[in-house]
């Protein structure tokens, strides 16, 4: 800063443009230390005050099942249950060990093939640990999700694209879309365990319940998005594609998908984070395997532990919501043609 | 009267009004040809109904009354026949400029092989001026430089008519003079038709052989086609020195500032109207009574 105040004194002379020279340069300076302190300096205070007050606060809850657990106890915690998956995941390892050598021996004693193949298909029966809760919990919303965008979007575009069929869904739309997932829970679970009826069943009932709510809850903000960018399609572009006599398909593939590109991701990022917040809830309510049932089951089990345990189950859910609206994100940014889009 | 290229006879664009109220009549008895390889401005005040006689011409509105014929054919729809540049630009913004126009090609033919297809846009971008950027997405590109790449796209359908909707409308003078003249070396190597808007008496002098002047609207009317016997090429800066420059630039802000009332369909009487076509004025032949020198500056005014 003052090396360039120097150098144009020099070749100015100008005391005027000096000053100019010296105001720019400090206040460019002056920027990168008010960003600095916006990026990483409050967001790191405001979390430590976060933990203080939550640690003080914390200590004056007494519950049944002991004081209510401050960021250590939760620490240990998450510690504790990263183990606990660490010695699953060798037992396991030594389960199909143990079945691989037992396997071996049949072998050698001339075992015929088949009943070898049916030894073999035995799986490992271990109790689910955290992670593969949080496991089972992303496949099921990932599940949910993919299946209502695949409904959401072209229904949407259809909706948008024609007044009569937005008027003919407008009402069954605005009817579903308040009611709350849970409602719909018990009607699913009695649909599926009467429809989906097979010996060898692909999906188990529990995973279909979970994924098939999410998907209920994920149709509508796709849906009404979808058809709301749709049908705000710039009336220039529809002309031009009408100046160019391009077909229904045509049309609807290179003019209206792309320019509502990011009004579809508005809804999709909307319908993701609310079925993910369903998802938790049902997996508790109908004892489906995931992050829910980790929840309840600790709840039901009422150790001193149990609190810190739903504590990080509660934190991790939050940190799962946020990654996935980041990964939507991301690809919002990736597929989007608007560059200049603010996206928060 | 021998047929024109396009022949416009007795359009009408008239809005049923609220209620049981008589409709509103935007324009009416518009009639007048374009002929082959002509370039033709139409000038009036807004809510004359110039783009609405633009978008029925090109297909995209319809007339109330009347009728557009084209080659023997009347316009029912839009057709790739007839190009369209809009006001503002209307490119695809997901699209880089290249891609913009092999769009269009694409659609006007789509039998062509997709190196036939880049070569042919290639050669219209270069026509417009513009190359190095065909890469770029039009948010990247300045309002001129979209302006072209519009301008680009309607040339390489390769229309039989060309309609513009105030194409300069929305730029700086400066970057308008220099896309006119590009328009205007476009023009003579391709003797392309065109019928264009324009709020810009300059703009229509430089541009047009004939100038169309439209009446206020409501029940606006075509009231006069003033001719431009300025001999081509053109340029901006010596056109103005052309004698007859001022004597058609007079007659048209006269018409526009005093007359366009007095012309207007509510005072139909005082200008009796020959014909179905408008009055052919050519303003080097009139007397100069009324370009006298007073009149001159209130006009330019």
């Amino acid at each position: 800063m003052n090396i360039l105040a120097i150098r144009s004194r020099k070749t100015f002379d100008l005391p005027l443009k000096d000053r100019l020279f010296d105001r720019l340069s400090a206040q460019s300076t002056g920027k990168t230390v008010v960003r600095l302190v916006h990026s990483l300096v409050i967001p790191v205070l405001a979390l430590a005050i976060f933990m203080g007050l939550w640690s003080v606060g914390a200590r004056q809850v007494e519950t049944s099942l002991g004081v209510f657990p401050g960021p250590v106890a939760v620490m240990q915690q998450a510690g504790a249950l990263w183990e606990e998956y660490q010695s699953e995941q060798a037992r396991k390892a030594d389960f199909y060990q143990r079945l691989e050598t037992r396997v071996d021996k049949a072998r050698a004693a001339g075992m015929p093939e088949e009943r070898i193949e049916r030894m073999r298909s035995r799986d490992y029966t271990g109790h689910p640990t955290f992670i593969s809760q949080v496991v089972t919990s992303l496949g099921t919303v990932a599940s949910g999700f993919i299946l209502a965008s695949i409904i959401a979007i072209p229904l949407g575009i259809l909706i948008g694209l024609s007044n009569t069929l937005y008027e003919a869904f407008n009402p069954i739309i605005q009817l579903f879309k308040p009611v709350s997932p849970l409602a719909w829970l018990p009607l699913v679970t009695m649909v599926v365990s009467s429809l989906y009826v097979s010996q060898d069943p692909m999906f188990s009932k529990s995973f279909l319940n979970s994924a098939l709510t999410v998907t209920l809850c994920c149709l509508w903000p796709t849906i009404i998005n979808t058809a709301v960018g749709v049908s705000g399609v710039s009336r220039d572009l529809i002309n031009v594609s009408r100046v160019l006599r391009l077909n229904w398909f045509t049309k609807t593939t290179r003019i209206v998908l792309p320019s509502s590109t990011p009004m579809i991701f508005t809804g999709l990022r909307l319908s993701l984070g609310i079925g993910w917040m369903v998802l938790i809830a049902a997996e508790m309510l109908a004892q489906n395997p995931g992050l829910g049932k980790f929840v309840w089951d600790e709840f039901q089990n009422g150790s001193s532990e149990s609190l810190s345990r739903i504590m990080v189950a509660v934190l991790v859910i939050g940190l799962v919501g946020f990654m996935l609206d980041r990964l939507m994100l991301m690809l919002q940014r990736a597929v989007s043609w608007d560059k200049s889009l603010v996206l928060r | 009267m021998t047929s024109h290229f396009v022949e416009v006879e007795g359009l009408a664009k008239r809005f049923p009004a609220p209620g049981k109220g008589e409709a509103l009549t935007v324009f009416e008895n518009a009639s007048f040809g374009i002929d082959k390889g002509e370039f033709v401005c139409i000038i009036g005040h807004s809510g004359c109904g110039k783009s609405t006689i633009l978008n029925i011409l090109a297909g995209l509105d319809q007339a109330s009354e009347g009728v557009v014929v084209m080659n023997g054919k009347e316009v029912a729809g839009p057709s790739l026949e007839r190009g369209v540049v809009f006001q503002n630009y209307s490119l695809l913004p997901w699209r880089s400029t290249l891609r913009n126009i092999t769009f269009a090609v694409q659609a006007r033919w789509p039998r062509w092989s997709r190196d036939k297809v880049i070569e042919h846009s290639l050669r219209f971008l270069e026509l417009v001026g513009l190359q190095g950027v065909e890469q770029r997405k039009p948010s990247q590109l300045s309002g001129g430089m979209r302006q072209r790449v519009s301008i680009a796209r309607a040339f390489a359908t390769q229309p039989q008519l060309l309609l513009m909707d105030e194409p300069f409308g929305a730029l700086d003078a400066l970057t308008r003079g220099m896309i006119q003249e590009e328009l205007i070396r476009i023009w003579e190597e391709t003797h392309q038709t065109v019928f264009m808007i324009t709020h810009d008496v300059d703009e229509a002098i430089l541009l047009a052989d004939r100038i169309l002047l439209m009446t206020n609207g409501p029940q606006a009317r075509v009231a006069e086609s003033v001719q431009v016997a300025i001999p081509r090429p053109r340029q901006r800066t010596d056109i103005i020195h052309h004698p007859d420059y001022y004597r058609i630039r007079n007659h048209l802000v006269i018409s526009l500032v005093n007359r366009s009332k007095e012309l207007s369909g509510s005072a139909v009487g005082s200008e009796p109207q020959v014909g179905k076509y408008p009055r052919v004025v050519d303003p080097t032949r009139e007397p100069a009574a009324d370009t006298d020198r007073t009149t001159c500056r209130q006009a330019a005014i």
